[in-house]
């Protein structure tokens, strides 16, 4: 016991390295680019938790970073690398957009039409993961390439819908199409950005995700499949038939995570509706090694960073990709030490 | 060189594979290690060949103390080890295999490396391609490209893992002459194995491990039933064989074509019968495995039908092969047969067909001990498969299939198992068969196959024999069909 005790302190010790050794690296390049680091620092702080409004902020990234990892905790655990994310969560802002726009001057409830809204986009998520899973299955194309097209298919989708058939009356711009009337809005809670609608859908996903995967017959096929898909196959398992649903399950909540940048943050189509969500849930994943218990805090530290960011540029005049700096870092330096620990562990 | 192993520890969490474990080899001495499946006897020689690093203990070589860290240092101090499955490269040619992990500059003179290779070859009576593919080779020819290599690089202690699970009758002889040169020349050769009679063949001295631990070193002329008793701590006795009246056809081949990108099967016209075993002899890659594989729907025919129970089987997969209680167990435990990662208990809900959403926890586990009762496996319900020996994956692989099949397949049952282990896997499969499965198994060991089966079918480059009776059958017939000849009587 005392020694299992020991270790534990060496592998938090060596996560904490890990995190020192990220900021560090992003000093140094702070310093290269002539911003005082200290600063630029405390200006992501007070970003994140400055004021109801900053955090609520934070709140309105999490949300769709949390459903996306959630989503592709599905797929890695059938040993897929669903990079075709980013187009299954365009998908899901174009379907939903699209249904909202059909039924925008109907006479239907705006609840009505935003549930159907939704649906729609977790409709076009599952369609767009499909077909890469049938890519995959049927074609032989790799589902990294078979994703990557993909996402390119879905961004030059959206822009053509942006500047083409669906554009704002007079002006075709960057800015998206026409905001959608107030009452297509989820409601918020007063004062902040955050809808209460967006908690209650991220914390049946989490949970969803957490139970599939734990205890469910779905989940186990699909990480026996992960592991070793010819052992599968030979237990029994239909090995095709799960990759695809893990695919659609994970397309499911790509979808609804763009749907929600839909109605619940943007209130229109924009080309930069993902805010790169699915690649960061992508790195989320590997940092928290795929375990669906860590997903909610660390995407929440995640969103923090992102958010955080944004008061550089206006402050500091620092780029605010900084954030993307500080997070790519982190996955970096987290694996990287625990590279090192597990050298460290078998050497002694 | 003189190697000598001092109190060797080794432990893979609670599992102690090694318990103070000191051994000395003598160069110019073929030295046997014998054990049942889990003795330690692999990690022992991974430890020396610097797979594994020891818990404590020394190793000196020629009595100076060294400290081996990575195969390449093992190879350094002229360490080489010959492991049970091939470390190679199966999709590059066999020279660029040959040349891998020698030091040297940054261009490879290939020419002057095929004259050594070749030389060498012809020294040993070896018969490879260099400008092959390694993928084409049998087992047997790759085992005699690792030992090219291993010689190249300057081993000069060769450590050999169960080397002749796997290869054919002739390759077998060539390689114990190679290895009697090899010591002659005053090279340190350790042979690792459970087969007593190879070990009595070939070494010199033979030490016995249990559970670890040394129990005796023995010199020749070797006592079989001693060796026996020290292996498992006890005699073992065989069991007596029981005649089966077969009942009804379980599955039938009619006309069957199978092929695949090498080998073509014509015309295969045979009935399985309730309760039986056919033994499918043959050197390895005759046909064998496609005649398994077609019976599981593993294998599409391309002509001809098949039927399980009379119902033909037309365009149907594995899936629904199993479904109509055909069961198979893969030989590449790890790869085909178990999933690593996932626990005892997994498996067992993995195929217990259960419909319902919620895995019951509790009840998995239930199961899984009762199985592992049954079976006699030596893990817990939440052990992952890849912490169990080789003998206790053979008997889960066992245990995870169903109790009520109609034919159960099996690509070498035992391969790799002390002979406890064997007959208790064979205790197993007979009374499954009396229960009414009927059992095809192919084996290259021939006794195996003259001990357990009611009919044989012999392969040789894609054909089959008529279906044998075993008790008219006896060894020389069986290896002088498996080697081509009297094919004429069989039709």
């Amino acid at each position: 016991m005392q020694s299992k005790e020991h270790s534990r302190w060496i592998n938090i010790g060596f996560q904490v390295l890990g995190i020192i050794a990220a900021l560090g690296f992003t000093t140094i390049i702070l310093l290269i680019t002539g911003a005082p680091p200290l600063q630029a620092f405390q200006q992501m702080i007070f970003g994140i938790a400055g004021s109801m409004n900053n955090f609520s902020n934070v709140l309105v990234a999490w949300i769709p970073l949390l459903i996306v990892t959630a989503g592709l905790l599905v797929t890695f655990a059938a040993g897929l690398w669903n990079i075709g994310i980013e187009g299954q969560i365009i998908l899901g802002a174009i379907f939903c957009t699209g249904v909202l726009r059909a039924l925008e001057h109907s006479t239907w409830s705006a609840g009505i039409i935003i549930f159907l809204g939704i649906l729609a986009g977790i409709l076009g998520g599952a369609l767009w993961a499909l077909l890469v899973g049938l890519l995959k299955t049927f074609g032989g194309v790799n589902e990294i390439f078979g994703g990557l097209g993909m996402d390119f298919i879905a961004s030059v989708m959206i822009l053509w819908l942006i500047y083409g058939p669906w554009r704002r009356p007079g002006v075709a711009s960057l800015s998206g199409t026409a905001i959608f009337p107030e009452r297509l809005s989820l409601p918020t809670f007063s004062g902040v950005q955050i809808s209460p609608w967006s908690l209650v859908f991220g914390v049946i996903t989490i949970v969803l995700i957490y139970f599939l995967l734990r205890g469910t017959y779905i989940g186990l096929k699909m990480k026996a499949i992960g592991k070793n898909i010819r052992a599968a196959f030979m237990l029994g398992v239909p090995t095709w038939q799960y990759m695809l649903l893990s695919f659609v399950v994970c397309g499911i909540f790509a979808g609804l995570a763009g749907a929600l940048q839909v109605v619940g943050v943007y209130h229109r189509l924009l080309p930069s509706i993902t805010n790169g969500y699915g690649f960061l849930g992508l790195l989320v994943a590997m940092l928290i090694n795929f375990q669906a218990i860590w997903v909610a805090p660390i995407a929440l530290f995640y969103a923090a960073i992102n958010v955080g960011g944004i008061q550089l540029p206006i402050v500091l005049k620092v780029d605010s990709n900084l954030s993307g700096v500080i997070q790519g870092m982190l996955v970096f330096f987290v694996l990287l030490t625990d590279g090192f620990r597990q050298h460290f562990l078998k050497n002694r | 060189m003189k190697v000598e192993l001092r109190d060797i520890h080794k432990s893979f969490g609670t599992v102690y594979a090694n318990k103070g474990l000191n051994l000395t080899f003598d160069s110019g001495k073929i030295q046997g290690i014998l054990g049942e499946n889990g003795a330690g006897k692999s990690t022992l020689m991974k430890i020396l060949s610097g797979f594994y690093q020891a818990d404590r203990g020394e190793i000196f070589l020629n009595d100076q103390k060294v400290v081996i860290l990575t195969p390449a240092d093992a190879m350094t101090y002229g360490i080489g080890m010959l492991h049970q499955d091939p470390l190679d490269f199966p999709p590059m040619q066999v020279l660029d295999n040959f040349m891998m992990g020698a030091k040297g500059g940054i261009f490879l003179d290939r020419s002057q490396v095929k004259r050594i290779f070749l030389r060498q070859s012809k020294e040993f009576g070896f018969d490879i391609d260099p400008d092959n593919y390694v993928d084409t080779l049998t087992v047997g020819e790759r085992q005699q490209l690792e030992i090219l290599r291993l010689l190249w690089l300057g081993a000069d202690v060769l450590i050999l893992d169960e080397p002749t699970t796997g290869i054919s009758a002739p390759q077998k002889k060539i390689l114990f002459s190679t290895l009697k040169i090899l010591a002659s020349e005053g090279k340190t050769v350790i042979f690792v194995s459970h087969k007593l009679e190879e070990v009595g063949e070939l070494c010199d001295r033979v030490a016995v491990l249990r559970a670890g631990e040394l129990v005796g070193e023995v010199d020749p002329p070797f006592d079989n039933e001693k060796l026996i008793s020290l292996m498992f701590g006890k005699p073992v006795l065989k069991d007596q064989r029981k005649k089966i009246t077969p009942g009804q056809t379980v599955l039938e081949m009619h006309d069957v074509n199978l092929e695949d990108y090498r080998l073509q099967i014509r015309h295969i016209n045979f009935k399985v019968f309730e309760g039986e075993v056919i033994g499918l002899a043959g050197m390895e890659g005759s046909g064998q495995v496609l005649f398994l594989h077609a019976c599981a729907g593993l294998l599409r025919p391309v002509g001809g039908e098949i039927y399980l129970k009379n119902e033909a089987m037309v365009n149907k997969t594995y899936i629904d092969y199993r479904q109509k209680g055909v069961g198979y167990l893969p030989a590449a435990r790890m790869e085909e047969g178990l999933v690593p990662g996932l626990t005892l208990s997994e498996h067992f809900s993995l195929v217990d067909g259960n419909r319902s959403l919620f895995i019951d926890e509790r009840q998995a586990v239930n199961t899984c001990n009762q199985r592992i009762k049954e079976y006699d496996i030596r893990g817990r319900a939440s052990t992952k498969v890849e912490m169990l020996s080789g003998g206790n994956q053979q008997r889960a692989i066992l245990a995870l299939l169903y109790d009520s099949l109609s034919s159960l397949l099996l690509e070498h049952p035992t391969r790799g198992l002390d002979v406890g282990s064997s007959i208790d896997i064979w205790r197993k499969l007979k009374s499954r068969c009396a229960h009414g499965t009927a059992v095809i198994f192919i084996s290259s060991d021939l006794e195996e196959i003259l001990t357990y089966s009611d009919r044989i079918l012999v392969f040789f480059s894609g054909q089959i024999s008529k279906p044998l009776d075993v008790t008219t059958t006896t060894v020389e017939e069986l290896g002088e069909l498996i080697g081509g000849k009297n094919w004429e009587s069989t039709r």
